[in-house]
Formats: C-alpha cells, structure tokens, sequence
C-alpha cells in the first residue's frame, strides 16, 4: 500500500441520546423515555396484534408454530452464546416435552393447562439427567453428541415399540379455544424473551458468561462449573421440553417426528438470521424463517434447500444477523475518518 | 463363520465411509458435516455419467472422481474457508451444504427404488459354505488397497507429509513454508474422492437413495469418535468394532437395532473417552 493513497475506515459511535439513556438519566425526558421503550414496545404490540389481523384458519396456526419455533430458538441463542454449550439436539427436548404432555394427558387425564407446565418441569429435569454426563465436553464434541440424542431416542421407541412406537400417541386434547392457544404461546414467549434477558444480566448471567469465555478461570474462583452448565441447561430444556408439550397439544398428535432434524435446525437457521447472542434475534429470525417456509410449501423439499442456503448465506458471509445490525443502526451513527 | 465373513465386510464397508471424514477432520479440525452428502451426490454422478451421458463404467468412475473433488475443492474455497476455526460455524454451514445437496437431489426427483450401480463383477461364490458375491470381495479387496494406499501417501509423497505436518502443528508447518488454506483445500478434495470412492465401491450393493447419506454420515462420525481423531489405527479398529457389533445386534436383536449401535457407541465414548480409543492428541482441549 502507498502512502499516497487515501486510506478510509468506518467510524461508529454511540448516539449521544444512547449514552443519555444508559443509566438512571433515561428518565430525564420523553424524548429518551421512548427512545427505550419504542422497540420493545414495537415487539410486544407487533406480537399480540398478530391473532387478530391473521385471516382464515391456516395462518393463525402459523403464529403458534412461529411461537414454538421462538422458544426453540432462544432456548438454543442463551445455551450457545451466554453459557458456551452448542447443543444442536434442540429436537431432543422437544421430543422428550411433547411424549411427557401427551402420556400425562392420555394416561392420567391431566388437563392441558396442567400437562404442559409439569412437562416443561420434568421434562427439564429429564434432560438435564440425560445430558449432564455429557456437561465436561467441550464445543464440537459436546454439539455431535447432542445432536445424536434425539436420532437416539426416535429409534429406541421405534425398535422397543414403547408409547405407541411408529404410530404415535393420539387423542391428545387440544387448548380449550384457538384464542388460548395463540395468546397463550405468544405471552409465554414473551414472558421468556425478557426473563432471560433480565436473567443473563444477573450475577448468574455473568457466571455463566464466564463459564463460556474460561471455564479455567471460574473453577479457580471456587465455583462448580458443572453445577452453573447443568443448572443452564435445566432452564434451556425446560423451554425446549416447554414448545414440545405446546405441539403435542396443538397437533393433538405426538409421535417420532417430534424428535426430527427440524426442531434443531430450524431454531439454528432461525438464531444465526436473527442475530445470535441477543436473544431477541432468535424470535425475529422464526418470525421471517417461519411463515417464508410455510408460503414455500409448495416446493416440497425445494424448501429446505432454500432455507439451508439462506442459512450457508448468513453463516458464511453474515454472521452478525439482522438483530445486531439493526441495534448497531439504532444506537451509533457510522462516519468515514482519514487514517 | 457368517458373523465372521458379514461382519468383515460391514466394517470394511465402515472404514470407507470414514476415511474421508478422518482424513478431512484429522487435517484441517473441520467435521465435514456434508460428508454423507457428498457420498449420495457422487452415487447420482456416477449414474448419470452411466445413463445420461452413456460412457461406460471405468470413464464414469474416473469423472465422477475428478468432479468430487472440484466440488469438494469448491465447497472448501467458497464457503468454508471463511469460516475456518469457528467449530460451530463450520458445522452449521457443512450441514447447511448437505441438507441443500440431499433434499436438492431429492427435489430433482431423485427417489424410489429405480437408481441402482452395476456391480463390478456379477456373481458370487461360496468361502467356507458362505455365499458371498464378488461384488463385497471387492469391496474388501479395494477397501484394504486405499487404506494402505492413503497409509503410503500421508507417510512418504510430499504433499502426504505436508498434510500430516498441517495436522499435528499448524504454526510449525506454516514457518516451514506449507500454505495451510491451499493444504485444507487439498484436504477437502481428498475427502470428497474419498466418499466417491466409498459411494462407487458400496452402491452397487444396494439402491442409491437420498436418506443414506445422513446414515453414511453418521457412522462416519461414529468411526471417527470411537477411534480417535488423527489416529488411522483408531479408525479401523473403530470400523471393525462397530461392523461386528453391527452384525452381531442384527443376528441377535433384529435390523432396528442397528443404526443404534453406532449412535449409542458415540454417546459412550464421548462421554467416557472424548479423545476416543486411541486418539493421542489434544485430550486436555477436549474436556474441562
């Protein structure tokens, strides 16, 4: 390189309106009041709008299925990047969620309303049972074995034949009106969304982040890392198992497809799109990834191509995600400076 | 004596799904998630080369061969060298790659029973009161001639030690003039005539069809983990271990179990072993 040639670089700096509204000050002025409250607020109301400007019968179920996908997605975005563990068996908690609902529903006539919470609690449990002896293993060894657990699981109960084996369980119940359904899964996501935000900026949030970027250093401290990562995927199973009961109630029907690749790649594509890391990226990316799909049906199995190569796309050359974009839109201005 | 001949050419069958996974994963660390990809996609090349363009079976072989590993060399410099040493990167975008292969070829109405590969030699023959065709014979013969000839090439031709040196240490190969990219290039290449190889040896024993290549992928991974990485030891001693235990669940469970032996020997050893049986290197990067 000559000196000669005029050398530029990007320059990105806080908005001063961002910086006024990082800590108490924010409650100086409307002006900074909104400029907080605006996107959340544009998320909660966009959501909760959604079941009533939904035409037909078909697209309504979009929206739940565009939910279950959300709390896959977020249960994936805080295990990856706020404890360090890349699971990529988000079906395996979906699978184990909607077996656990529908046997509690079918067999011992819990009420939909009942199965789903105490699967989303014992579904945790179970998980993290399973899952803790994998807890010591580290980045690409800790993802191929957990995404071997759910093709694990779908051919033990197609080999012992257990919970109806290829067929299924039937005759699950479904929510009580189509409005419970869809409002119940969108206040449940959002209920998540902003607990886990608010969770990773506890101290606990920051001894698991601690814990992704040197687990060394947090077991000198004296703490237990096996205790945090098990007590992490506790609460990232717990919503996956949580999405699981949801389908089976939804579908009314649970079978081995719930332990398909779909309900781990999918959230994946989803997180990666959305902007992994910032929790609401995840819910953002199902909300374009979803509903892209559903209208792509027609393509059969094109679709999947599709949506894989978005995914190659975004992995490849966009790794920041649209959530990181637009914040970075939202609190800085960029300008060119001479070096 | 069947479990004995059978579970020979199982895990034969094995090794040759995992040689070009290891060789890919031993040299540049990337688990080629496109692996069983690869293998379906070099089964339909061959094919159409056969049917479509109509040469014959020796000239198919050798383009199918020669297109893997442009694809193969492609894939490496377009996509995943840009994300090279972000292990989950690297894994969401080679599946990324392998779902858009297989559901590609899918789409392409590439289904059913109707694609099948001539067998090298029809017939078969009887060892011991045993029929086996020639078909697996060769497969075996074949299956002992790359793994001994890759066991040649990584130990005595240059660009062999070049991998070997990239694969133990990367900083030292670098100073000593080894281009990594262009090495993990050749890498990637290898790997994909590898799985052609594999696809061209084992598919004339079945139907080619698109859902194998998630199954070849599995096991390859399942060879790969229980024998260690880096170690060719490690791999076939895998591949033998899983074959047989393969055989023996099939005589003695039944055909559903089969696929869970290798999933369940990846769980185990991971959980137990991560650097698998006798994988020597980076045990402390593997576990906390």
């Amino acid at each position: 390189m000559s000196t000669a040639a005029q050398q530029r670089r990007k320059e990105r700096i806080d908005r001063g309106i961002k910086v006024r509204t990082d800590g108490l000050y924010a409650l100086m002025s409307w002006r900074e009041l909104s400029y907080l409250i605006a996107p959340r607020s544009i998320l909660i109301v966009g959501l909760l709008i959604l079941p009533l400007v939904m035409p037909g019968l078909y697209w309504p179920r979009v929206i739940t299925i565009v939910c279950i996908y959300a709390l896959l997605a977020m249960s994936f975005d805080f295990l990856a990047h706020y404890v360090g563990l890349v699971s990529l068996g988000g079906a395996f908690f979906v699978g184990v969620g909607s077996y656990l609902s529908a046997i509690l529903n079918t067999s011992l006539g819990f009420p939909p309303l009942i199965a789903i919470p105490v699967a989303t609690l014992a579904g945790g449990g179970i998980c993290t049972l399973a899952l803790l002896p994998c807890l010591p293993l580290r980045g690409v060894y800790f993802a191929i074995v957990t995404l071997m657990y759910p093709l694990f699981m779908a051919r033990v109960i197609e080999a012992l034949d257990i919970f109806g084996g290829t067929d299924g369980i039937m005759g699950i119940d479904s929510f009580p009106s189509a409005w419970v359904e869809q409002y119940g899964m969108i206040v449940v996501v959002l209920i998540f969304l902003f607990g886990l935000r608010r969770l990773v900026n506890t101290d606990l949030g920051l001894v698991l982040r601690a814990v992704k970027d040197n687990d060394q250093a947090v077991k000198a401290s004296g703490m237990n890392i096996t205790r945090y990562k098990a007590l992490a995927v506790f609460i990232a199973s717990a919503i996956g198992c949580l999405a699981g009961a949801c389908l089976a109630h939804i579908y009314m029907w649970t079978g081995i497809s719930t332990f398909a690749l779909d309900f781990s790649v999918l959230p994946i594509a989803a997180t990666v799109i959305g902007g992994s890391g910032t929790l609401v990226g995840p819910v953002l990316g199902c909300l374009i990834l979803v509903p892209v799909s559903e209208l792509l049906r027609d393509f059969g199995t094109l679709r999947i191509v599709f949506y894989s190569l978005i995914l190659l796309a975004f992995v490849v050359f966009r790794s920041e995600g649209l959530m990181a974009y637009g914040q970075r839109k939202y609190h800085q201005f960029e300008r060119w400076t001479q070096i | 004596m069947e479990i004995l001949i059978y579970g020979t050419i199982n895990s034969v069958a094995l090794a040759l799904y995992a040689l070009g996974f290891a060789l890919v994963y031993g040299i540049s660390r990337l688990p080629n998630f496109a692996h069983g990809a690869l293998y379906v996609l070099s089964g339909f090349i061959t094919w159409s080369a056969l049917n479509t363009l109509g040469l014959n079976y020796p000239l198919s072989i050798l383009l199918t061969m020669v297109v893997m590993a442009v694809i193969g060399a492609l894939i490496y410099y377009f996509f995943l060298i840009r994300v090279r040493g972000m292990e989950i990167s690297e894994i969401i975008a080679s599946y990324a790659i392998a779902l858009a292969i297989l559901e590609g070829l899918r789409w392409g109405g590439f289904k059913g029973m109707t694609y099948t590969l001539p067998a090298f030699i029809e017939g078969s023959t009887v060892i011991a009161g045993i029929s086996v065709d020639y078909q697996r014979l060769v497969v075996v013969g074949f299956g002992a001639a790359l793994v001994s000839f890759l066991w040649l090439f990584t130990h005595f031709t240059r660009i062999g030690l070049a991998l070997r040196g990239m694969a133990q240490d990367e900083r030292a190969a670098l100073m000593l003039g080894i281009d990594s990219d262009i090495m993990a290039i050749v890498a990637m290449a290898l790997g994909s005539m590898l799985a052609a190889c594999a696809a061209i040896l084992l598919l004339p024993l079945g139907n080619i069809v698109v859902e194998s290549g998630y199954n070849v992928l599995i096991l390859a991974i399942a060879v790969c983990i229980v024998g260690g990485i880096g170690s060719w030891v490690g791999a076939v001693l895998a591949a033998f271990l899983i074959g047989f235990a393969q055989i023996l669940t099939v005589v003695y469970l039944g055909s559903h179990y089969q696929m869970m032996v290798a999933l369940l020997a990846i769980i185990l050893t991971l959980i137990l072993k991560p650097s698998g049986l006798f994988g020597q290197q980076k045990e402390l990067e593997e576990r906390v």
